[in-house]
Protein backbone atom coordinates (compact mmCIF):
# COMPACT_ATOMS: atom_id res chain seq x y z
CA UNK A 1 0.00 0.00 0.00
CA UNK A 2 1.08 3.67 -0.50
CA UNK A 3 0.90 6.31 2.53
CA UNK A 4 1.24 9.66 2.25
CA UNK A 5 3.17 10.84 6.44
CA UNK A 6 2.87 14.01 8.11
CA UNK A 7 5.34 13.60 10.63
CA UNK A 8 6.52 16.11 13.68
CA UNK A 9 9.95 16.72 12.82
CA UNK A 10 11.95 18.59 15.65
CA UNK A 11 15.82 19.27 15.58
CA UNK A 12 16.36 19.12 19.35
CA UNK A 13 14.73 20.40 22.73
CA UNK A 14 15.60 24.04 21.59
CA UNK A 15 14.50 23.87 18.17
CA UNK A 16 10.88 24.98 16.73
CA UNK A 17 9.46 21.83 14.77
CA UNK A 18 7.14 21.26 12.26
CA UNK A 19 5.02 18.85 10.74
CA UNK A 20 6.97 17.10 7.07
CA UNK A 21 4.95 15.62 4.64
CA UNK A 22 6.67 12.28 3.35
CA UNK A 23 5.01 9.87 0.76
CA UNK A 24 6.25 6.39 0.69
CA UNK A 25 5.19 3.57 -1.21
CA UNK A 26 4.76 -0.20 -1.19
CA UNK A 27 4.25 -0.94 2.39
CA UNK A 28 3.11 -4.65 3.25
CA UNK A 29 -0.14 -4.80 5.56
CA UNK A 30 1.71 -7.65 7.33
CA UNK A 31 4.14 -5.06 8.73
CA UNK A 32 3.60 -3.23 12.08
CA UNK A 33 3.81 0.37 12.66
CA UNK A 34 7.58 0.94 13.79
CA UNK A 35 8.74 -1.41 11.09
CA UNK A 36 6.89 1.18 8.57
CA UNK A 37 8.93 3.60 9.87
CA UNK A 38 11.86 2.16 9.89
CA UNK A 39 11.25 1.73 5.47
CA UNK A 40 11.07 5.27 5.83
CA UNK A 41 13.89 5.50 7.67
CA UNK A 42 16.06 3.25 5.27
CA UNK A 43 15.08 5.78 2.37
CA UNK A 44 15.81 8.75 4.36
CA UNK A 45 19.44 7.70 5.32
CA UNK A 46 20.25 6.55 1.13
CA UNK A 47 18.58 10.05 0.34
CA UNK A 48 21.54 11.50 2.78
CA UNK A 49 18.54 12.83 4.93
CA UNK A 50 18.40 12.94 8.63
CA UNK A 51 15.73 9.45 10.06
CA UNK A 52 13.26 10.28 12.07
CA UNK A 53 13.61 9.56 15.69
CA UNK A 54 11.31 7.90 17.69
CA UNK A 55 11.37 5.65 20.74
CA UNK A 56 11.00 1.57 20.53
CA UNK A 57 12.67 -0.94 23.10
CA UNK A 58 11.16 -4.27 23.15
CA UNK A 59 8.43 -4.29 20.08
CA UNK A 60 6.19 -6.85 21.93
CA UNK A 61 3.96 -4.20 23.28
CA UNK A 62 5.14 -4.72 27.16
CA UNK A 63 8.13 -2.24 27.80
CA UNK A 64 6.40 0.65 27.53
CA UNK A 65 8.94 2.39 25.32
CA UNK A 66 7.13 3.26 21.72
CA UNK A 67 4.62 6.16 21.97
CA UNK A 68 3.03 8.20 19.09
CA UNK A 69 0.25 10.07 18.91
CA UNK A 70 -1.17 8.50 15.42
CA UNK A 71 -4.21 10.09 13.33
CA UNK A 72 -5.20 12.24 16.98
CA UNK A 73 -5.20 8.95 18.78
CA UNK A 74 -2.43 7.82 21.51
CA UNK A 75 -0.82 4.56 20.27
CA UNK A 76 -3.04 4.78 17.16
CA UNK A 77 -6.63 4.13 16.45
CA UNK A 78 -6.97 0.51 17.78
CA UNK A 79 -8.33 -0.57 20.88
CA UNK A 80 -5.46 -1.55 24.17
CA UNK A 81 -2.78 -1.55 21.40
CA UNK A 82 0.85 0.12 21.53
CA UNK A 83 2.06 1.56 18.57
CA UNK A 84 4.62 -1.10 18.43
CA UNK A 85 1.82 -4.26 18.18
CA UNK A 86 -0.42 -1.74 15.42
CA UNK A 87 -0.15 -3.55 12.60
CA UNK A 88 -0.40 -1.17 8.60
CA UNK A 89 -3.75 -3.71 7.93
CA UNK A 90 -5.49 -1.25 10.04
CA UNK A 91 -4.93 1.43 7.22
CA UNK A 92 -5.93 1.89 3.89
CA UNK A 93 -4.10 2.18 0.31
CA UNK A 94 -3.88 5.71 -0.18
CA UNK A 95 -4.03 7.07 3.14
CA UNK A 96 -2.78 10.06 5.28
CA UNK A 97 -1.20 9.33 8.90
CA UNK A 98 -0.23 12.25 10.86
CA UNK A 99 2.11 10.84 13.33
CA UNK A 100 3.09 13.54 16.30
CA UNK A 101 4.97 13.34 19.66
CA UNK A 102 3.12 12.84 23.27
CA UNK A 103 2.33 16.76 23.64
CA UNK A 104 2.87 17.97 27.50
CA UNK A 105 4.62 20.63 29.28
CA UNK A 106 6.35 17.27 31.58
CA UNK A 107 6.74 15.95 28.80
CA UNK A 108 9.19 18.00 26.53
CA UNK A 109 10.29 16.79 23.23
CA UNK A 110 13.85 15.61 22.70
CA UNK A 111 13.83 14.98 19.25
CA UNK A 112 11.20 14.70 16.31
CA UNK A 113 8.60 12.26 17.89
CA UNK A 114 11.01 11.32 21.35
CA UNK A 115 9.43 13.22 24.46
CA UNK A 116 11.46 12.82 27.86
CA UNK A 117 9.56 10.55 29.95
CA UNK A 118 11.86 11.12 33.09
CA UNK A 119 8.91 12.94 34.73
CA UNK A 120 7.27 9.39 35.15
CA UNK A 121 10.87 7.81 36.81
CA UNK A 122 11.13 10.62 39.19
CA UNK A 123 7.34 10.29 40.66
CA UNK A 124 8.15 6.23 41.16
CA UNK A 125 11.44 7.34 42.64
CA UNK A 126 9.07 9.77 45.21
CA UNK A 127 7.23 6.48 46.21
CA UNK A 128 6.65 3.84 44.10
CA UNK A 129 8.70 1.10 45.40
CA UNK A 130 8.38 -1.22 48.66
CA UNK A 131 10.78 -1.87 51.60
CA UNK A 132 12.32 -5.73 50.94
CA UNK A 133 14.50 -7.33 53.71
CA UNK A 134 17.54 -8.55 52.98
CA UNK A 135 18.46 -12.74 53.48
CA UNK A 136 16.70 -15.64 52.90
CA UNK A 137 14.24 -15.93 49.82
CA UNK A 138 10.95 -16.01 51.43
CA UNK A 139 8.67 -18.72 50.45
CA UNK A 140 6.41 -18.56 47.99
CA UNK A 141 2.61 -17.38 49.19
CA UNK A 142 4.38 -17.21 52.59
CA UNK A 143 1.75 -14.07 52.50
CA UNK A 144 -1.51 -15.10 52.33
CA UNK A 145 -3.26 -12.02 49.55
CA UNK A 146 -6.99 -12.75 48.95
CA UNK A 147 -7.16 -13.89 45.24
CA UNK A 148 -9.24 -10.88 44.41
CA UNK A 149 -7.02 -8.54 45.95
CA UNK A 150 -4.28 -9.78 44.14
CA UNK A 151 -6.37 -9.87 41.03
CA UNK A 152 -6.64 -6.24 41.17
CA UNK A 153 -3.10 -5.51 42.26
CA UNK A 154 -1.74 -7.40 39.24
CA UNK A 155 -4.57 -5.42 37.04
CA UNK A 156 -2.84 -2.14 38.12
CA UNK A 157 0.81 -3.60 38.23
CA UNK A 158 0.16 -3.97 34.22
CA UNK A 159 0.83 -0.57 33.62
CA UNK A 160 4.11 -0.17 31.38
CA UNK A 161 4.54 3.30 32.28
CA UNK A 162 4.40 4.47 28.13
CA UNK A 163 2.47 7.62 28.77
CA UNK A 164 -0.79 7.39 26.78
CA UNK A 165 -2.83 8.32 29.29
CA UNK A 166 -1.21 11.38 29.89
CA UNK A 167 -1.30 12.19 26.00
CA UNK A 168 -4.84 11.36 25.31
CA UNK A 169 -5.69 13.68 28.03
CA UNK A 170 -7.07 17.13 27.62
CA UNK A 171 -5.41 18.24 31.02
CA UNK A 172 -2.14 16.22 30.17
CA UNK A 173 -2.80 14.50 33.56
CA UNK A 174 -0.78 11.57 34.80
CA UNK A 175 -3.32 10.33 37.53
CA UNK A 176 -4.15 7.26 35.40
CA UNK A 177 -0.21 5.99 35.61
CA UNK A 178 0.30 7.82 39.45
CA UNK A 179 -2.85 5.79 40.55
CA UNK A 180 -1.89 2.61 38.85
CA UNK A 181 1.44 2.62 40.93
CA UNK A 182 -0.11 4.04 43.85
CA UNK A 183 -2.98 1.68 44.48
CA UNK A 184 -1.01 -1.46 43.27
CA UNK A 185 1.26 -1.15 46.21
CA UNK A 186 -1.72 0.23 48.56
CA UNK A 187 -3.51 -2.91 48.37
CA UNK A 188 -0.67 -5.24 48.76
CA UNK A 189 0.78 -7.01 52.21
CA UNK A 190 4.03 -5.57 51.11
CA UNK A 191 3.01 -2.14 50.40
CA UNK A 192 1.58 -1.27 53.83
CA UNK A 193 4.51 0.22 55.31
CA UNK A 194 5.21 3.16 53.22
CA UNK A 195 1.55 3.62 52.25
CA UNK A 196 0.53 6.50 53.47
CA UNK A 197 3.99 8.58 52.71
CA UNK A 198 3.81 6.60 49.26
CA UNK A 199 0.79 8.71 48.07
CA UNK A 200 1.61 11.62 49.60
CA UNK A 201 5.35 12.04 47.58
CA UNK A 202 4.26 10.59 44.65
CA UNK A 203 1.17 13.04 44.21
CA UNK A 204 3.41 15.67 45.39
CA UNK A 205 5.95 15.13 42.84
CA UNK A 206 3.33 14.77 40.06
CA UNK A 207 1.82 18.13 40.67
CA UNK A 208 5.64 19.61 40.55
CA UNK A 209 6.10 18.21 37.27
CA UNK A 210 3.18 19.97 35.84
CA UNK A 211 0.93 17.54 34.79
CA UNK A 212 -2.63 18.97 34.78
CA UNK A 213 -5.64 17.84 37.04
CA UNK A 214 -8.28 14.80 36.38
CA UNK A 215 -11.52 15.70 34.43
CA UNK A 216 -12.89 12.38 34.76
CA UNK A 217 -13.52 12.15 31.28
CA UNK A 218 -12.12 8.45 31.01
CA UNK A 219 -9.94 9.36 27.41
CA UNK A 220 -6.99 8.05 29.58
CA UNK A 221 -8.32 4.35 30.64
CA UNK A 222 -9.94 4.55 26.83
CA UNK A 223 -6.54 5.16 25.16
CA UNK A 224 -4.58 3.01 27.20
CA UNK A 225 -2.87 -0.15 25.76
CA UNK A 226 -3.15 -2.18 28.85
CA UNK A 227 -6.25 -1.25 29.99
CA UNK A 228 -5.77 0.59 33.37
CA UNK A 229 -9.04 1.31 34.68
CA UNK A 230 -10.60 4.67 36.34
CA UNK A 231 -11.61 2.44 39.57
CA UNK A 232 -7.09 3.09 40.32
CA UNK A 233 -7.91 6.71 40.34
CA UNK A 234 -10.48 6.95 42.42
CA UNK A 235 -8.79 4.99 45.00
CA UNK A 236 -6.11 6.86 44.86
CA UNK A 237 -7.74 9.79 45.76
CA UNK A 238 -9.06 7.95 48.73
CA UNK A 239 -5.66 6.85 49.73
CA UNK A 240 -4.65 10.10 49.09
CA UNK A 241 -7.14 12.16 51.45
CA UNK A 242 -7.37 9.16 53.80
CA UNK A 243 -3.45 9.60 54.22
CA UNK A 244 -3.23 13.28 54.54
CA UNK A 245 -5.48 12.98 57.31
CA UNK A 246 -3.73 10.49 58.94
CA UNK A 247 -0.24 10.10 58.25
CA UNK A 248 2.62 11.81 61.10
CA UNK A 249 3.51 14.22 57.93
CA UNK A 250 2.56 17.73 59.07
CA UNK B 1 1.69 26.49 54.17
CA UNK B 2 0.56 23.90 56.50
CA UNK B 3 -0.25 20.55 55.56
CA UNK B 4 -4.08 21.43 55.35
CA UNK B 5 -4.02 24.04 52.85
CA UNK B 6 -1.04 21.74 51.39
CA UNK B 7 -3.77 19.60 50.81
CA UNK B 8 -6.29 21.27 49.27
CA UNK B 9 -3.81 23.14 46.99
CA UNK B 10 -3.23 19.68 45.46
CA UNK B 11 -4.78 18.95 42.10
CA UNK B 12 -6.17 16.33 43.67
CA UNK B 13 -7.15 18.12 46.67
CA UNK B 14 -9.01 20.85 44.52
CA UNK B 15 -11.16 18.17 43.14
CA UNK B 16 -12.36 17.06 46.31
CA UNK B 17 -13.36 20.59 47.08
CA UNK B 18 -15.32 20.65 43.20
CA UNK B 19 -16.76 17.18 44.27
CA UNK B 20 -18.23 18.11 47.83
CA UNK B 21 -19.38 21.89 46.73
CA UNK B 22 -20.70 20.52 43.12
CA UNK B 23 -22.64 17.88 45.26
CA UNK B 24 -23.97 20.80 47.76
CA UNK B 25 -25.36 22.69 45.00
CA UNK B 26 -27.04 19.69 44.18
CA UNK B 27 -28.99 19.88 46.96
CA UNK B 28 -29.25 23.08 46.27
CA UNK B 29 -30.86 22.59 42.87
CA UNK B 30 -33.60 20.20 44.40
CA UNK B 31 -34.66 22.68 47.22
CA UNK B 32 -34.86 25.81 44.81
CA UNK B 33 -36.83 23.35 42.30
CA UNK B 34 -39.40 21.99 44.69
CA UNK B 35 -39.89 25.93 46.15
CA UNK B 36 -40.05 26.71 42.56
CA UNK B 37 -42.95 24.27 42.01
CA UNK B 38 -45.47 26.40 43.96
CA UNK B 39 -45.59 28.26 40.63
CA UNK B 40 -47.52 25.76 38.86
CA UNK B 41 -50.42 26.68 41.53
CA UNK B 42 -53.52 28.41 39.72
CA UNK B 43 -53.70 30.79 43.11
CA UNK B 44 -52.47 33.99 41.44
CA UNK B 45 -49.31 33.47 42.86
CA UNK B 46 -49.74 33.48 46.95
CA UNK B 47 -48.40 30.07 47.58
CA UNK B 48 -44.79 31.82 45.40
CA UNK B 49 -44.99 34.75 47.29
CA UNK B 50 -45.25 33.27 50.76
CA UNK B 51 -42.70 30.70 50.09
CA UNK B 52 -40.69 33.85 48.91
CA UNK B 53 -41.22 35.16 51.66
CA UNK B 54 -40.46 32.57 54.04
CA UNK B 55 -37.08 32.38 52.12
CA UNK B 56 -36.37 35.56 52.81
CA UNK B 57 -36.63 35.84 56.28
CA UNK B 58 -36.34 32.30 57.90
CA UNK B 59 -33.07 32.73 59.75
CA UNK B 60 -31.90 29.22 58.99
CA UNK B 61 -32.56 29.66 54.97
CA UNK B 62 -30.60 33.24 55.58
CA UNK B 63 -27.51 31.33 57.09
CA UNK B 64 -27.95 28.76 54.52
CA UNK B 65 -27.63 31.48 52.07
CA UNK B 66 -23.90 32.34 53.31
CA UNK B 67 -23.11 28.65 52.96
CA UNK B 68 -24.56 28.36 49.52
CA UNK B 69 -22.60 31.51 48.55
CA UNK B 70 -19.14 30.11 49.93
CA UNK B 71 -20.37 26.25 47.64
CA UNK B 72 -20.23 28.63 44.82
CA UNK B 73 -17.43 30.88 45.40
CA UNK B 74 -15.40 27.53 45.91
CA UNK B 75 -16.69 25.26 43.00
CA UNK B 76 -16.24 28.51 40.71
CA UNK B 77 -12.23 29.54 42.19
CA UNK B 78 -10.92 26.13 42.17
CA UNK B 79 -12.77 25.79 38.52
CA UNK B 80 -10.48 28.55 37.20
CA UNK B 81 -7.97 27.63 39.04
CA UNK B 82 -7.47 24.31 37.69
CA UNK B 83 -8.26 24.94 34.30
CA UNK B 84 -5.44 27.54 34.14
CA UNK B 85 -3.09 24.23 35.63
CA UNK B 86 -5.17 22.45 33.20
CA UNK B 87 -4.08 24.35 29.63
CA UNK B 88 -0.70 24.78 30.87
CA UNK B 89 -0.01 21.51 31.24
CA UNK B 90 -0.42 21.22 27.50
CA UNK B 91 1.45 24.33 26.12
CA UNK B 92 1.49 22.59 22.34
CA UNK B 93 -1.87 20.89 21.61
CA UNK B 94 -1.56 18.57 18.25
CA UNK B 95 -2.23 19.01 15.14
CA UNK B 96 -5.10 16.39 14.65
CA UNK B 97 -6.48 15.06 17.40
CA UNK B 98 -9.81 12.99 17.76
CA UNK B 99 -11.08 13.02 21.79
CA UNK B 100 -14.38 12.04 21.02
CA UNK B 101 -13.14 8.40 20.15
CA UNK B 102 -12.44 8.30 23.76
CA UNK B 103 -14.54 11.01 25.81
CA UNK B 104 -18.14 12.32 26.08
CA UNK B 105 -18.12 16.03 25.19
CA UNK B 106 -19.91 17.43 28.60
CA UNK B 107 -16.70 15.84 30.35
CA UNK B 108 -14.11 17.92 28.02
CA UNK B 109 -16.09 20.80 28.17
CA UNK B 110 -17.37 21.52 31.94
CA UNK B 111 -15.57 25.06 31.55
CA UNK B 112 -17.87 26.41 29.18
CA UNK B 113 -21.04 24.52 30.02
CA UNK B 114 -20.24 26.25 33.78
CA UNK B 115 -19.54 29.68 32.37
CA UNK B 116 -22.81 29.58 30.84
CA UNK B 117 -24.36 28.74 33.95
CA UNK B 118 -22.65 31.44 35.60
CA UNK B 119 -23.88 33.78 33.12
CA UNK B 120 -27.39 32.74 33.91
CA UNK B 121 -26.68 32.69 37.57
CA UNK B 122 -26.06 36.71 37.55
CA UNK B 123 -28.70 37.75 35.45
CA UNK B 124 -31.05 34.96 37.32
CA UNK B 125 -30.03 37.28 40.54
CA UNK B 126 -30.26 40.51 39.38
CA UNK B 127 -34.00 39.60 38.24
CA UNK B 128 -35.52 37.82 40.94
CA UNK B 129 -32.99 38.03 44.16
CA UNK B 130 -32.06 41.46 44.22
CA UNK B 131 -35.23 43.22 44.07
CA UNK B 132 -36.62 40.33 46.15
CA UNK B 133 -33.73 40.67 48.99
CA UNK B 134 -33.38 44.67 48.87
CA UNK B 135 -37.13 45.63 48.60
CA UNK B 136 -37.98 47.13 45.92
CA UNK B 137 -41.19 44.93 45.14
CA UNK B 138 -44.79 46.06 45.41
CA UNK B 139 -46.42 44.71 48.26
CA UNK B 140 -49.73 42.15 48.49
CA UNK B 141 -53.11 44.24 49.60
CA UNK B 142 -53.51 42.82 52.76
CA UNK B 143 -50.62 40.63 53.31
CA UNK B 144 -47.32 40.49 54.62
CA UNK B 145 -45.44 39.66 51.91
CA UNK B 146 -44.22 41.10 48.75
CA UNK B 147 -45.37 40.25 45.22
CA UNK B 148 -42.68 38.90 43.51
CA UNK B 149 -44.97 36.31 41.37
CA UNK B 150 -45.31 39.88 38.99
CA UNK B 151 -41.69 40.04 38.81
CA UNK B 152 -41.50 36.27 37.46
CA UNK B 153 -44.62 36.63 35.21
CA UNK B 154 -43.15 39.64 33.78
CA UNK B 155 -39.67 37.91 33.07
CA UNK B 156 -41.41 35.09 32.19
CA UNK B 157 -43.16 36.95 29.14
CA UNK B 158 -39.18 38.46 27.78
CA UNK B 159 -38.75 36.06 24.79
CA UNK B 160 -34.71 36.12 25.29
CA UNK B 161 -35.10 35.87 29.30
CA UNK B 162 -36.85 32.80 27.92
CA UNK B 163 -34.45 31.87 25.65
CA UNK B 164 -31.29 32.58 27.65
CA UNK B 165 -33.11 30.70 30.65
CA UNK B 166 -33.81 27.59 28.53
CA UNK B 167 -30.32 27.18 26.86
CA UNK B 168 -28.91 27.36 30.35
CA UNK B 169 -30.79 24.94 31.64
CA UNK B 170 -29.59 22.47 29.00
CA UNK B 171 -26.00 23.75 29.80
CA UNK B 172 -27.08 22.57 33.60
CA UNK B 173 -28.27 19.29 32.40
CA UNK B 174 -24.96 18.25 30.85
CA UNK B 175 -22.73 19.89 33.30
CA UNK B 176 -24.66 17.60 35.79
CA UNK B 177 -24.50 14.88 33.54
CA UNK B 178 -20.81 14.33 34.05
CA UNK B 179 -20.63 16.26 37.21
CA UNK B 180 -22.99 14.34 39.37
CA UNK B 181 -21.07 10.72 38.82
CA UNK B 182 -17.72 12.37 38.24
CA UNK B 183 -18.43 13.68 41.65
CA UNK B 184 -18.37 10.66 43.67
CA UNK B 185 -15.36 9.47 41.12
CA UNK B 186 -13.29 12.27 42.90
CA UNK B 187 -14.25 10.94 46.32
CA UNK B 188 -13.00 7.73 45.53
CA UNK B 189 -16.92 6.76 46.27
CA UNK B 190 -16.39 3.72 43.41
CA UNK B 191 -17.82 0.08 43.99
CA UNK B 192 -19.45 -2.39 41.78
CA UNK B 193 -21.88 -2.64 43.76
CA UNK B 194 -23.46 1.02 44.24
CA UNK B 195 -21.41 3.17 40.78
CA UNK B 196 -23.82 1.48 38.15
CA UNK B 197 -26.97 2.96 40.51
CA UNK B 198 -24.76 6.29 40.68
CA UNK B 199 -24.60 6.73 36.92
CA UNK B 200 -27.95 6.28 36.35
CA UNK B 201 -29.30 8.21 39.20
CA UNK B 202 -27.34 11.00 38.01
CA UNK B 203 -28.76 11.16 34.64
CA UNK B 204 -32.54 10.87 35.74
CA UNK B 205 -31.06 13.17 38.46
CA UNK B 206 -29.95 15.84 35.68
CA UNK B 207 -32.50 15.82 32.92
CA UNK B 208 -35.58 15.58 35.70
CA UNK B 209 -33.68 19.10 37.38
CA UNK B 210 -33.53 20.84 34.52
CA UNK B 211 -36.57 19.75 32.87
CA UNK B 212 -38.18 20.99 35.88
CA UNK B 213 -36.61 24.33 36.04
CA UNK B 214 -37.60 24.49 32.27
CA UNK B 215 -40.67 23.71 32.41
CA UNK B 216 -41.60 26.57 34.86
CA UNK B 217 -40.38 29.84 32.08
CA UNK B 218 -41.80 28.08 29.04
CA UNK B 219 -45.10 27.47 30.72
CA UNK B 220 -45.65 31.12 31.97
CA UNK B 221 -44.67 32.59 28.38
CA UNK B 222 -47.10 30.15 26.25
CA UNK B 223 -49.97 29.19 28.92
CA UNK B 224 -49.89 31.87 31.19
CA UNK B 225 -52.32 34.69 30.33
CA UNK B 226 -52.46 38.21 32.35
Amino acid sequence: MDLTLKIWRQKDKNSAGQLVTYPLMNISPDMSFLEMLDVLNEELLVKGEDPVAFDHDCREGICGMCSLFINGRAHGPERGTTTCQLHMRHFNHGDTITIEPWRAAAFPVHKDLIVDRSAFDRIQQAGGYVSVNTGGVPDANEIAIPKTIADKAFDAATCIGCGACVAACKNASAMLFVSAKVSQLAMLPQGKVERKTRVENMVAQMDVEGFGACSNTGACAAECPVGISLDNIAMMNMEYLGAKASSENI
Amino acid sequence: MNWFTKTFSSTIGRKIIMSVTGLFLCSFLVVHLVGNLTLFYQDGGEAFNIYSHFMANNPVIRTMEIVLVLGFLFHIYDAIVLTRRNKAARPVGYAENHPQENSTWSSRNMGLLGTIILVFLLVHLWNFFVPARFGELEGVPNAEYTNLYAEVVKAFKNPIYVGLYVISMIALAYHLIHGFQSAFQSLGLTHKKYTPFIKTFGVAFSVLISLGFALIPLYFFFFVNL
